[in-house]
């Protein structure tokens, strides 16, 4: 974990970029940040999930922002490796969902996450913000099960509509069989 | 008869009413390349509404990297966006290398520079020689094939592989170039310049294929950067992102090279930002070949890249390192990074995760033509049946690395 005096050091606010500071600035007194680091440069906000869609709303539609483009969304699945980040384990949480922000318009990015519990893998879909998450949050659920509240048409994508479980969390074997689907009729 | 159905108040419009037709389309056709069933909803042959179904490549590519070394993810990557797989293989090694923190040589970078690009050349010549084809144009995609086989020859000349070509590793590459390289390349260019003449007149001003490209598959500025559309589909609107231009990595701030960018955003545009791609990409090949320097090929540490075979066979050290590597894989230091490449259809980016282990904890890439596909239904709807062929093309779905 060496890499946590670094972050430390970040978090005062020693070298944030435009970016981080202001994301700080307006979002850090809204109280839905728990964490923020810049490691090896690339700019992360950690958020309450329940806030998401006010965070992502701040970040599409500032001036100073504008993130415009949702680059990407994907899960991690951190059973057994909660030490990874420090907040994991205190907030009692096994996922995270991981948002990629880019702005073309000012070209600089953003990380956004937003732990999960296993209890509760529940977050809003942001696909009234950037409509092109629609497949990214199916394939989040379809790989890793959480639950996108909101989204127009939450099945899976990648997998087949028979397919139990979720294949990419850490407590699905990698060798584990599904039974045999045949025809329909 | 005509009298009496006037009398009647006959409708003409209630007796031709006809009625949508429901058709799969898929997940095998012969006008797609690519594994993708089209669920269409059509009125006569207007598309009224589309359902589009993939995954029918999916092969586990995230569990799969989450059970190799570090190191035995490439060949994994090489079959994402394998008309193209040299990219793949070097976005994933620049992800692992910012989470170390090192930097390669910069021979190494140069060769990278210089592999990519000749990808990205064949991912293109693949993307339009294939689209071509299923326009009917069969002779063009001869043609395609032809220059991409060339190429092909120098890629695999570089590392013995003609598709697949698994030649980067974290902290440098496997091998340097050969000998005669430079001038093969000469050699080869000054016949795919040739060939792109050709392309240039059997395709850019045949009739038939204007008629089908051009107005169709459209999209507007503000809808393709909702969409997450990257690479040339974006470009075509005129957007001029290129990760290349906007955060250069490896020595592409030092290259001389264009950005094509189009002005409607339809297929047409599609097709002329990525001819014009190749003839960039060539220069900047060229340019690669000029400046590169000598020097080594790896970085000269080997607990993340392993030693060579005349150290690990005679030393003692470099022996230890060897066996650790392979036996345990690089203990890459816990933490998280993103990194994107210009892929050959837009932004290719790794977000890898590493918990310390010698296994990546989460190996995610952002494929384009994920996000490209998404918006099909956008592209189509309201259109002919007819104009999903060439619209499926220049999005260039690659089934290995959509499905993943």
């Amino acid at each position: 974990m060496g890499d946590m005096n670094e972050e430390k050091k970040i978090e005062q606010g020693a070298s944030d970029s435009e970016v981080m500071a202001r994301a700080k600035a307006v979002l850090g007194p809204m109280g839905v940040m728990i964490h923020t680091h810049s490691q090896h440069g690339d700019d992360t906000l950690v958020v309450q999930a329940e806030d998401i869609l006010k965070v992502m709303e701040f970040l599409h539609g500032d001036e100073g922002l504008k993130f415009d483009m949702m680059m990407d969304l994907t899960a991690v699945d951190y059973l057994g490796a909660e030490e990874v980040h420090p907040y994991l384990k205190p907030m009692n949480a096994r996922f995270e969902v991981v948002y990629h922000l880019y702005s073309v318009e000012k070209n600089h990015r953003i990380r956004v996450k937003a732990p999960l519990t296993e209890e509760s893998p529940y977050v809003n879909s942001i696909t009234g913000i950037w409509v092109g998450a629609d497949w990214f949050e199916r394939e989040a659920f379809d790989l890793y099960g959480v639950v996108f509240r909101g989204h127009p048409n939450l099945k899976r994508i990648l997998l087949y509509e028979d397919f139990e479980g979720h294949p990419l969390r850490k407590d699905y074997g990698k060798m584990k069989r599904q039974p045999l689907i045949g025809p329909v009729n | 008869m005509k009298e009496e159905n006037r009398k009647q108040g006959y409708d003409f419009h209630e007796a031709s009413r006809t009625e949508t037709m429901t058709i799969n389309m898929g997940p095998s056709h012969p006008a797609t390349h690519g594994t993708v069933k089209f669920f269409l909803t059509l009125d006569g042959e207007t598309i009224e509404d589309i359902d589009v179904e993939i995954g029918y490549l999916h092969r586990a590519f995230e569990k799969e990297c989450e059970a190799q070394k570090w190191n035995g993810v490439f060949p994994y990557t090489d079959r994402l966006d394998y008309t193209a797989s040299v990219l793949n293989n070097v976005g994933y090694a620049m992800t692992a290398e910012k989470l170390i923190g090192i930097e390669v040589p910069e021979r190494c970078q140069y060769l990278r520079t210089m592999i990519s690009e000749m990808a990205r050349m064949s991912g293109h010549y693949t993307n339009v020689g294939a689209g071509a084809l299923e326009l009917g144009a069969l002779t063009a995609f001869i043609y395609f094939i032809e220059a991409r086989e060339l190429l092909w020859d120098l890629i695999e000349s570089v590392c013995g592989a003609r598709l697949t070509h698994n030649y980067v590793r974290i902290g440098g590459l496997t091998n340097d170039l050969p000998d005669g390289f430079r001038e093969n390349v000469k050699r080869v260019f000054a016949k795919n310049r040739k060939l792109w003449d050709d392309f240039d007149i059997m395709l850019t001003k045949n009739r038939i294929f204007l008629d089908r490209m051009r107005d169709t598959g459209g999209i507007s500025q503000k809808d393709a950067i909702a969409w997450g559309f990257t690479g040339p589909c974006l470009r075509a609107t005129g957007v001029p992102y290129d990760v290349r231009r906007a955060e250069p990595y490896l020595v592409y701030d030092r290259m001389n090279f264009d950005i094509p960018v189009g002005t409607t955003g339809d297929n047409f545009d599609r097709y002329l930002v990525r001819m014009e791609e190749i003839k960039q990409s060539m220069s900047i090949v060229e340019q690669c070949l000029e400046q590169m320097p000598d020097g080594p090929i790896n970085v000269d540490d080997a607990r993340w890249r392993m030693p060579s075979k005349d150290d690990s066979s005679t030393k003692m050290e470099p022996l230890i390192f060897h066996f650790k590597q392979v036996i345990e894989g690089p203990s890459i230091p816990v933490g998280e990074a993103y990194q994107a490449v210009e892929g050959a259809n837009g932004e290719l980016g790794y977000y890898l995760v590493s918990n310390g282990g010698g296994k990546p904890w989460k190996c995610r890439v952002r494929p384009p033509s994920f996000a490209l596909t998404s918006a099909l239904p956008l592209l189509v709807k309201g259109s002919l049946l007819a104009d999903l062929i060439p619209t499926f093309d220049m999005i260039n779905l690659i089934g290995g690395e959509c499905d993943r």
